[in-house]
């Protein structure tokens, strides 16, 4: 908005609010990145001197053991590839559940459409509660499976809702019945023609998903017993807040200064290495954002 | 870029964001507390006290979702016409007054629906954070709904008790949502339905 205004009349008081609208703004982006800075800075310095207040700007003391001992932790290792593993199946699956339901939702002459529509959307309103999902999942004897991993969430009724909306407003109903005299299956209408021209969508929901995989621990903590199965995020919760040395005050001194020195090496690299494969895939899709909010604010 | 670093933080996930809440805020080794006491402040155990739980929870919420939650807003700007600013510099209109007249009404809908989404969740407060943040020491400030019925259920599996709590907690945020709806659109015509 800001780029037709700046030509023509420029009063004092423009260049006033101007002038505090950078300056805030600036202080907030400072705030918000500064911390993220601060991690990095600090994953490669000294720990003494992180710890003793003299890192605050440049890194001191360069080294690089904190992410060698990260990288050759066999826990954090299997964290990575169960993480890697967890959010790719998970954001195939839901990708393609959520595209294939979108499609449906969005076509006009879709058998029972007003009643599928309540059905999920009294969901997003509605769900059983932790408990009852629980013992349902029991239940199946999914417990402790990776197929519980893949599976929880991969039906996002808003993402559903959102695919639906793109679809019915991107791609022409014309379109879609010139295929459909040419001979063209629902299935191959969706593979050749739905899909390519949704490759926005498709890219804002990998994110969607992928991220909201990769960041959940809390899935994992309850429905995996077995600890050859957990995700990073939760081998990170404990090494960064159940471990942490503040929160135990009841260990013997040497234990405690051990504990103390080795996750004061640690904390620092590992949250960038946990956050590293989010924060790659961000920028890429960055573009898409506000057309996807866009779309999800369109009701009906 | 305002955009690309603001955003950033939202995609970090809970459980780092209270790792760096812990570190930052160690009580010996922090950031935080260095600077207090670089400053010749004495050093506070912030995550162990219970009045710095709320605060705490605030503003690493904001730290982390105000950024992300201006795409909406964004959004909802970027549909408003062109010409309206047009006509306003034409006429004359400086920028506060362009933000008041044009601005503020085009996203006034938008604002609406945000709050009634709000307070559609105000009994769900993040479970995933107070969890994390959730220690023996400040315990009586954090408990949420959420962290009871975890710890009723699963923790001391009474699950019926711990299922009507949620039942519960489901049905008065429907009665918050409906009811926050209907005020929104008396006084403003906006609403989610």
């Amino acid at each position: 908005m800001s780029g037709l205004n700046t030509k023509l009349a420029r009063t004092k008081e423009d260049k006033i609010f101007d002038a505090v609208n950078i300056t805030l703004l600036s202080l907030f982006t400072l705030a918000v990145l500064y911390p993220l800075y601060f991690v990095v800075i600090s994953s490669i310095s000294d720990p003494a001197y992180v710890s003793a207040g003299k890192v605050l700007f440049v890194p001191k003391g360069i080294t690089f053991e904190g992410y060698n001992r990260i990288f050759s932790d066999k826990s954090i290792i299997l964290g990575y590839k169960n993480a890697v593993v967890y959010a790719v199946l998970h954001s195939v699956f839901g990708v393609f559940l959520t595209m294939t339901a979108g499609y449906a939702m969005s076509r006009k002459d879709f058998f029972g459409k007003g009643f599928f529509t309540v059905f999920l959307l009294i969901t997003l309103y509605f769900n059983g509660g932790l408990i009852p999902t629980y013992l349902f999942i029991n239940y199946l004897g999914w417990i402790n499976t990776t197929w519980i991993m893949v599976a929880l969430g991969a039906v996002n009724i808003f993402n559903i809702i959102v695919a639906r909306t793109f679809i019915q407003s991107t791609i022409s109903n014309e379109l879609l019945e010139a295929a459909n005299i040419d001979g063209c299956s629902h299935l191959k209408i969706f593979f050749m023609i739905i899909l390519p021209l949704s490759k926005p969508i498709i890219a804002i929901m990998i994110l969607y998903y992928f991220v909201g995989k990769w960041n959940d621990w809390f899935a994992a903590l309850i429905y995996l017993d077995d600890n050859k199965k957990y995700p990073l995020q939760l081998i990170l919760r404990n090494i960064l807040i159940v471990n942490a040395p503040s929160t135990e005050m009841t260990r013997d001194a040497q234990e405690y200064a051990t504990q103390q020195r080795v996750t004061e090496l640690l904390q620092y690299g590992i949250i960038i290495v946990a956050s590293v494969p989010v924060l790659v895939m961000y920028p890429f899709v960055q573009k898409y954002f506000v057309k996807g909010v866009m779309i999800g604010s369109i009701k009906g | 870029m305002i955009q690309t670093i603001t955003y950033a933080p939202h995609f970090i996930s809970t459980v780092v964001l209270v790792g760096m809440m812990m570190v930052f805020l160690s009580p010996r080794s922090g950031l935080i507390n260095n600077i207090i006491q670089m400053l010749g402040g004495e050093p506070i155990f912030f995550m162990a006290k219970k009045e710095w739980f709320i605060p705490l929870y605030i503003l690493s919420d904001i730290w982390q979702n105000t950024g992300w939650n201006t795409i909406i807003y964004l959004a909802a700007l970027t549909s408003v016409n062109p010409e309206l600013y047009e006509a306003a510099i034409v006429d004359g209109a400086t920028k506060l007054q362009r933000i008041k007249h044009i601005d503020i009404p085009a996203i006034l809908p938008t604002i609406v629906i945000t709050l009634i989404f709000a307070c559609g969740g105000i009994m769900n407060v993040g479970f995933e954070k107070v969890f994390l943040m959730q220690n023996s020491l400040n315990r009586e400030v954090s408990d949420v709904i959420a962290t009871y019925v975890f710890e009723q259920g699963l923790i001391r599996a009474q699950y019926s008790y711990s299922t009507a709590i949620g039942l519960f907690n489901t049905i008065v945020n429907i009665i918050l949502l409906i009811t926050v709806n209907k005020i929104a659109k008396k006084l403003t015509d906006t609403s989610l339905w």
